[in-house]
C-alpha cells in the first residue's frame, strides 16, 4: 500500500488565457475523505478531473494509488469510482439496465442487485431513469461509481441542486462507504457538507489552495470562536468600525450595507459591550444573530468574499 | 457472456431505439408509406382519354378516335376560355372554307398528344387511308415500370438516412449529455462503444431491408432478378459506408443542431442527384463523373442493376468500389477526429 492514495504536486492547467489550476499540491492518505471546498470557478472540477485521468494537465505530477495515468490508465480505471458533475444518464434505460451496463465494464465488483440495494433504489429497479427525482438520479450516479468496488471514489459536487432530505440521504451513503475504509476525494461549495464528511479540507480560490487542514483546525486558525451579525437599517452607517473593533472580546468587525459582521473571541463579553454601545448611540437593532465559526467564515476571513458569491 | 461490455452496450442501442416510437416510425413506417404513396400515384394506366373542344365541327367527326372526349362549344371565345382553364387540351375549329385550325399549348405534352389524335381522326374522316398496316403489342411487364425503378432507389435512400441519422444522433446526444465522458471514465474499451453502433445497425438492417423489399415484391410485384445474397451484401456495404460518413459527421459536433445541419447538408444533394426518384442521367454529362462518385448513386445503381437486370458482382464492381472507398476514407478519418467529451 502506498503512503498516499492520491498525491498531486505543482499541478497546473491553463484554458486559453484562464489559469484554472495554478500550482496545487495535495496528499490524501488511504481511508480519508478529502474535500476540495471553494466557490464556482475556483478550479475544483479541473483538479478532480485531472486526477480522474479525464483532463490532461499542463504541468505537475499526479499519482493515484501509486500509479500514473501515462503508464497505468487501464489498471487505474478498474480501481476508481467516478461521479461527474452533470452527467445525464440515458432516460430510456431502467435503473437496473444502467447499473448492469456500468458493471459490465469492471473486472470485479458487487452484483448490480447489491449496488442498487446499497443506494436504496430497489423500489425503482425497473423504473426508467427519466422518471427519477434529482436525488434518485444522484444516487444512481453514485451506484454507477460503486459498481467496480473502487478503492478511491471521486465525487464532483455530489449534492448540488438537491433538497435537504436528499442531501442527507446521500451523505449517509457516503459515510457508509467511508466506514468500509475507502478513500474519497470530493468537491463541494457547501461548507456544511465538507464539515460533516471530510477529515481534511483544502479551500480553493482562483486555482490555488489557500488553506488546508481538518475542518476544526481551519476554523481554529482564524482565531475566532463565534461570529456575531446584526442589522440596524440605515442607522448602521453611524457606527464607527474602529470603535466596534475595540469592544471587549471582539477581534474584528466589518460594516456591509445595512449589516455588521463581527468576529468574536468571547461572546459573553462582546454581546453586553455591543448592546451598551448601541444604546449609547441610540441605534435601533432590527436583527441580532450569533453562530459558532464555520468553514464559511474561514473562507470569508481569507478572501473577504462569501462562498456562494458569484 | 451476458455481462460482456460489448453485449451490454449493443443491448443499450436496441433499447434506446425500440423505446423511441418516433424513431420506429421513421425507420420502418415512413419508407413503406412513401413507397405505397408513390406507387399509387405513378402506377401505370392505359392511355388516358383526353378532352377536346370543337367549334363548328361535325360531332361524328371524331368517332374513329375513342381516346378523345369531345365537347362542343358555340363560339371560339368560349372554347378558348375552356382551353385556358385546362378543361380541354385542344380546341378544334372548323373554318368556313372547310379547313381546320387547332388551338393548343405546344409546350404541353397533353396538347401535342391531343392534336395528333384529333388530326388523325379528322384526316381519316376526310378519306385518308394509311398505306401501311400496323399492329400494337403492349409491353406492361414487371421490371420496366416506375415503381420498379423507385423501390431500389427508396431502399438506397433509407439505408443512407438510417445509417447517418441513427449514428449521428445517438453519438451527439451522448456527447451533449456528457454520457460519453462518463463512459470513458470507466475501463470500457472505447472501440466497443463504436462497435455497438455497428452491430445494432447491421441487425436492424435485416428487419429494415427485409420488410421494405417484401413490401415491394408482394404489393407491387417488383422483381429481384439477381442474387438475393448479392442484394444483401450491397445493403451491408452501403450501410457500412454511410455509417462511416455518419460517424465522421458526428465526430466533433457538440449539439444536435450542429450535427443535423451537417447531416442534411450531406444528404440533400444526394437525394436530388443520386437517382432516387428519377434517373441521374438527366443531369448534364459534365456532372456525371461527380454524380457517379457519390455513395448513394453507387448504392442505387448497384441495387437497380442487381434487382432489375440480374447483374453479377463483377458487373457492379465499380459501384462496390465507390462504396468501399467511402468507407475506407471516412472511417479512419472519423476515428482520428473523434471527440470523446
Amino acid at each position: 500500500m502506498p503512503e498516499a492514495a492520491l498525491r498531486v504536486r505543482a499541478l497546473r492547467k491553463v484554458y486559453q488565457d484562464v489559469v484554472a489550476v495554478n500550482g496545487v499540491d495535495l496528499e490524501v492518505p488511504p481511508g480519508q475523505c478529502f474535500g476540495l471546498l471553494g466557490p464556482n470557478g475556483a478550479g475544483k472540477t479541473t483538479t478532480i478531473e485531472i486526477c480522474e485521468g479525464l483532463t490532461a494537465r499542463d504541468a505537475g505530477e499526479v499519482e493515484v494509488l501509486g500509479m500514473r495515468w501515462e503508464t497505468d490508465a487501464r489498471a487505474l480505471k478498474q480501481r476508481l469510482g467516478i461521479q461527474l458533475q452533470e452527467t445525464q444518464l440515458s432516460d430510456k434505460l431502467t435503473v437496473e439496465e444502467t447499473v448492469r451496463l456500468f458493471r459490465s465494464f469492471f473486472d470485479k465488483g458487487p452484483t448490480p442487485e447489491r449496488v442498487i440495494a446499497l443506494v436504496q433504489l430497489e423500489e425503482k429497479r425497473r423504473s426508467r431513469v427519466g422518471t427519477l427525482s434529482g436525488g434518485q438520479k444522484q444516487r444512481l450516479a453514485l451506484a454507477c461509481a460503486l459498481v467496480g468496488d473502487p478503492e478511491i471514489l471521486f465525487l464532483d459536487e455530489p449534492t448540488t441542486g438537491l433538497d435537504p432530505q436528499a442531501r442527507r440521504q446521500l451523505w449517509d451513503l457516503i459515510e457508509e462507504f467511508k466506514r468500509a475504509g475507502r478513500t474519497i476525494l470530493l468537491t463541494t461549495h457547501y461548507m456544511d457538507e465538507a464539515e460533516r464528511l471530510c477529515e481534511q479540507v483544502a479551500i480553493m480560490d482562483h486555482g490555488k489552495i489557500i488553506a488546508l487542514g481538518s475542518p476544526r483546525e481551519l476554523v481554529a486558525s482564524i482565531g475566532v470562536e463565534h461570529v456575531l451579525e446584526f442589522s440596524a437599517d440605515g442607522a448602521a452607517q453611524r457606527l464607527d468600525v474602529a470603535e466596534l473593533r475595540a469592544l471587549e472580546g471582539v477581534r474584528d468587525a466589518q460594516i456591509e450595507t445595512g449589516a455588521v459582521r463581527m468576529q468574536v473571541t468571547a461572546l459573553h463579553r462582546a454581546v453586553p459591550a455591543l448592546l451598551a454601545e448601541l444604546g449609547r448611540r441610540d441605534v435601533k437593532l432590527t436583527e441580532l444573530r450569533t453562530h459558532s465559526a464555520t468553514l464559511e467564515d474561514v473562507f470569508v476571513t481569507l478572501t473577504g468574499r462569501h462562498l456562494r458569491d458569484e | 457472456m451476458n455481462n460482456h461490455p460489448l453485449y451490454q452496450l449493443t443491448l443499450v442501442r436496441f433499447r434506446e431505439f425500440l423505446r423511441e416510437p418516433e424513431a420506429l416510425f421513421w425507420v420502418f413506417g415512413f419508407p413503406l408509406l412513401l413507397a405505397a404513396g408513390l406507387g399509387l400515384a405513378f402506377r401505370n394506366t392505359p392511355a388516358e382519354v383526353l378532352s377536346v373542344g370543337s367549334v363548328g365541327a361535325d360531332p361524328t367527326a371524331f368517332e374513329s378516335a375513342p381516346t378523345l372526349a369531345v365537347e362542343p362549344f358555340a363560339t371560339v371565345d368560349e372554347g378558348v376560355r375552356a382551353l385556358r382553364e385546362g378543361k380541354v387540351a385542344l380546341l378544334v375549329e372548323r373554318l368556313a372554307d372547310g379547313s381546320v385550325r387547332y388551338h393548343y399549348d405546344d409546350t404541353n405534352p397533353e396538347g401535342r398528344d391531343a392534336r395528333m389524335r384529333a388530326d388523325m381522326a379528322v384526316q381519316q374522316r376526310a378519306g385518308r387511308s394509311d398505306p401501311v398496316v400496323v399492329q400494337d403489342e403492349y409491353m406492361r411487364e414487371a421490371g420496366s415500370r416506375y415503381i420498379d425503378f423507385l423501390i431500389p432507389g427508396l431502399l438506397g435512400m433509407n439505408l443512407m438516412g438510417g445509417s447517418i441519422w441513427s449514428m449521428g444522433f445517438a453519438i451527439v446526444d451522448a456527447r451533449r449529455r456528457k454520457l460519453m465522458k462518463r463512459l470513458i471514465a470507466t475501463p470500457m474499451p472505447r472501440h466497443y462503444f463504436l462497435l455497438s453502433f455497428l452491430i445494432s445497425r447491421l441487425a436492424m438492417l435485416i428487419v429494415e431491408v427485409g420488410a421494405f423489399l417484401a413490401f415491394g415484391v408482394l404489393v407491387f410485384g417488383v422483381p429481384i432478378r439477381g442474387s438475393v445474397v448479392l442484394v444483401a451484401a450491397i445493403c451491408v456495404l452501403g450501410s457500412l459506408a454511410f455509417g462511416a460518413i455518419g460517424l465522421l459527421l458526428s465526430s466533433r459536433a457538440k449539439t444536435i443542431e450542429a450535427a443535423s445541419g451537417l447531416m442534411n447538408l450531406t444528404m440533400l444533394p444526394m437525394w436530388i442527384l443520386s437517382g432516387v426518384f428519377f434517373s441521374s442521367q438527366r443531369f448534364p454529362d459534365a456532372a456525371q463523373p461527380i454524380i457517379a462518385a457519390l455513395p448513394l448513386t453507387a448504392l442505387n445503381d448497384a441495387l437497380r442493376a442487381t434487382m432489375l437486370q440480374s447483374a453479377t458482382a463483377i458487373e457492379i464492381a465499380p459501384q462496390l468500389g465507390v462504396l468501399a472507398a467511402w468507407l475506407l476514407v471516412c472511417f479512419p478519418l472519423a476515428l482520428k477526429l473523434f471527440r470523446w467529451r
